[in-house]
C-alpha cells in the first residue's frame, strides 16, 4: 500500500498544486470526503468549498471552485474551474467581490440569482481559506 | 522642391512614428508570450476532461443530453471571434471574410442565420450589413478569462438549448506560431456523437452520483474548455498579428528615414553650391 499520496490540482489557467501529502478532504456535492492512501479508485464532482490536506502532521488549505475529483490508490487528481491555494488568494478582491455580489442580491430586480449567488458563495469560500490558513 | 526644413520636419516626424510602432511591437511580444503560457496551462485540463468525456458511461437513448441533439437545421448561428483593437495587420479582415463566406454558404442553403461576435471589430463591422446581430461580448480580447468563457459558452448553450438556433459554428484566429495564423472553422453545436472508448482506466471506480450525471456535467465544460480555447487562441493570434504588422511597420518607417535623409542631404548640399556659385560670381564681377 502506497504510504504518501500525490495531490494535483489542476485549473484551466494550468496546475495550482503538486506534492505529495499524507491525508486530503475535498468538498464532494454529495457531501464531504476524506482520503488517505489506499483509497478504493473513486470520481465524483465537487462543489464551491475548500480542500484539506495534511502533509507531515500540518494542514494546507485550497480553495476549489466546482470541478471534479479522481482518487486512485496513491493520487488524487482535481480538475476545477478556478483554484488557489489559501496563500495566492487575494483577500482585497475577495472582498470586494463579496461587497458587489452582496449588493446585486439585494437589488431584487436583477435576474440572473444563481450567478449572483455563486459569486457570493466563491467569495466568502475564498475568505474562509484564508481564515482556515491563518489560524493553523 | 521641398525646402531643407520641411524635410527635417517630416524626418522628425517620422521618426517618432517608429518610435511608437517598436513600443507597441514590444508591448505584443509581451503578451503573445504570457498568451502562450495560458495556451499551455490549459492543455493537461483539457486533454483530462476530454479524456473523462470519452471513458464515462453515456445517459440511454431517452434522456440524451439536449446538447447531444440533432435537430432539423432551420437557423444556424455563427460566432466569430475578433479583437477589440485594430493594428494588427489582417487579423480581423481574415476572419470576418472567412466569416461572411460561411453565412452566405449557409444562406445558399436556404439556412436563417443569426449571429453573434466577439471583440469590437466584429460588433462594428456587421453593424451595417444585412445580418441579424444577436448577441455581441466586448472588452474580453485583453484578459481572457474562464469565467468569461463560461458566460459566452453558457449563453449559446441555453440558446441553443431554448431553440433559438439549431446549430451553432464558431469562427476564429487559431495560432500556429508567430508568423502564422489559420482561420478555423469548427461546428460546436450540437456536440459530434462521442465515440465510447474501452474504459480500461476507470473499471474499478466508484463513481458518485453516477456516470451518467457526470457525463452531463462535463458535457457542457467540455463546451466552455473550446470556447475558451478559442479565445486564447484568437487572444495570442492578435498578438502575434500585431507584432508582425508593427515590425513591417518599424521597418517602413526606417526605410522613409533613410530616403528622406538622402533628399534632405541633396538637398543641404545644392543650396550650399548655389551659395558658393553667388559668391564665385561676385568676386568675379567685382574683378573686371
Amino acid at each position: 500500500m502506497a504510504e504518501k499520496l500525490t495531490l494535483e490540482v489542476v485549473s484551466p489557467y494550468g496546475a495550482a498544486f503538486k506534492d505529495e501529502v499524507d491525508e486530503v478532504v475535498a468538498p464532494g456535492t454529495e457531501g464531504e470526503f476524506g482520503v488517505l492512501p489506499g483509497h478504493v479508485p473513486f470520481i465524483t464532482t465537487l462543489k464551491i468549498g475548500v480542500l484539506v490536506y495534511k502533509k507531515d502532521g500540518k494542514p494546507g488549505y485550497i480553495f476549489v471552485n466546482s470541478g471534479y475529483a479522481e482518487v486512485y490508490e496513491d493520487k488524487v487528481l482535481v480538475l476545477a474551474d478556478s483554484a488557489e491555494k489559501a496563500e495566492d488568494i487575494d483577500v482585497e478582491r475577495a472582498k470586494a467581490a463579496l461587497k458587489r455580489a452582496e449588493e446585486r442580491l439585494q437589488k431584487k430586480e436583477d435576474i440572473d440569482f444563481a450567478r449572483a449567488q455563486a459569486a457570493l458563495q466563491r467569495a466568502l469560500t475564498r475568505l474562509k481559506t484564508v481564515e482556515l490558513a491563518g489560524k493553523k | 522642391m521641398a525646402t531643407l526644413r520641411d524635410i527635417k520636419r517630416r524626418i522628425n516626424s517620422i521618426k517618432s512614428t517608429a518610435k511608437i510602432t517598436r513600443a507597441m511591437k514590444m508591448v505584443s511580444a509581451a503578451k503573445l508570450r504570457k498568451a502562450q503560457d495560458r495556451m499551455f496551462a490549459l492543455r493537461p485540463y483539457a486533454e483530462k476532461i476530454d479524456e473523462l468525456l470519452h471513458s464515462l458511461a453515456q445517459p440511454g437513448e431517452q434522456d440524451v443530453h439536449p446538447l447531444l441533439k440533432v435537430r432539423p437545421r432551420k437557423t444556424v448561428e455563427v460566432l466569430i471571434i475578433t479583437s477589440d483593437k485594430g493594428l494588427c495587420g489582417a487579423f480581423n479582415a481574415n476572419v470576418l471574410k472567412a466569416g461572411v463566406s460561411l453565412i452566405n454558404r449557409l444562406r445558399s442553403e436556404g439556412l436563417d442565420v443569426s449571429l453573434s461576435t466577439i471583440g469590437k471589430k466584429g460588433r462594428d463591422y456587421f453593424k451595417h450589413r444585412e445580418v441579424k446581430m444577436r448577441q455581441s461580448w466586448t472588452g474580453l480580447s485583453g484578459k481572457v478569462s474562464y469565467t468569461a468563457a463560461q458566460e459566452v459558452a453558457r449563453e449559446l448553450m441555453q440558446s441553443y438549448i431554448d431553440e433559438t438556433f439549431d446549430e451553432l459554428y464558431i469562427v476564429y484566429n487559431e495560432f500556429k506560431s508567430v508568423v502564422a495564423q489559420t482561420i478555423v472553422e469548427k461546428r460546436l453545436l450540437p456536440i459530434a456523437e462521442i465515440k465510447q472508448e474501452e474504459k480500461e482506466a476507470f473499471k474499478d471506480f466508484l463513481v458518485e452520483p453516477s456516470e451518467e450525471e457526470i457525463f452531463n456535467v462535463l458535457l457542457p465544460k467540455s463546451i466552455e474548455v473550446l470556447v475558451f480555447r478559442a479565445l486564447i487562441e484568437s487572444a495570442a493570434s492578435e498578438e502575434a498579428a500585431r507584432m508582425t504588422a508593427m515590425e513591417n511597420a518599424t521597418k517602413n518607417a526606417e526605410e522613409m528615414i533613410d530616403r528622406l535623409t538622402l533628399e534632405f542631404n541633396k538637398a543641404r548640399q545644392a543650396s550650399i553650391t548655389k551659395e558658393l556659385m553667388d559668391i564665385v560670381g561676385g568676386a568675379e564681377a567685382l574683378k573686371e
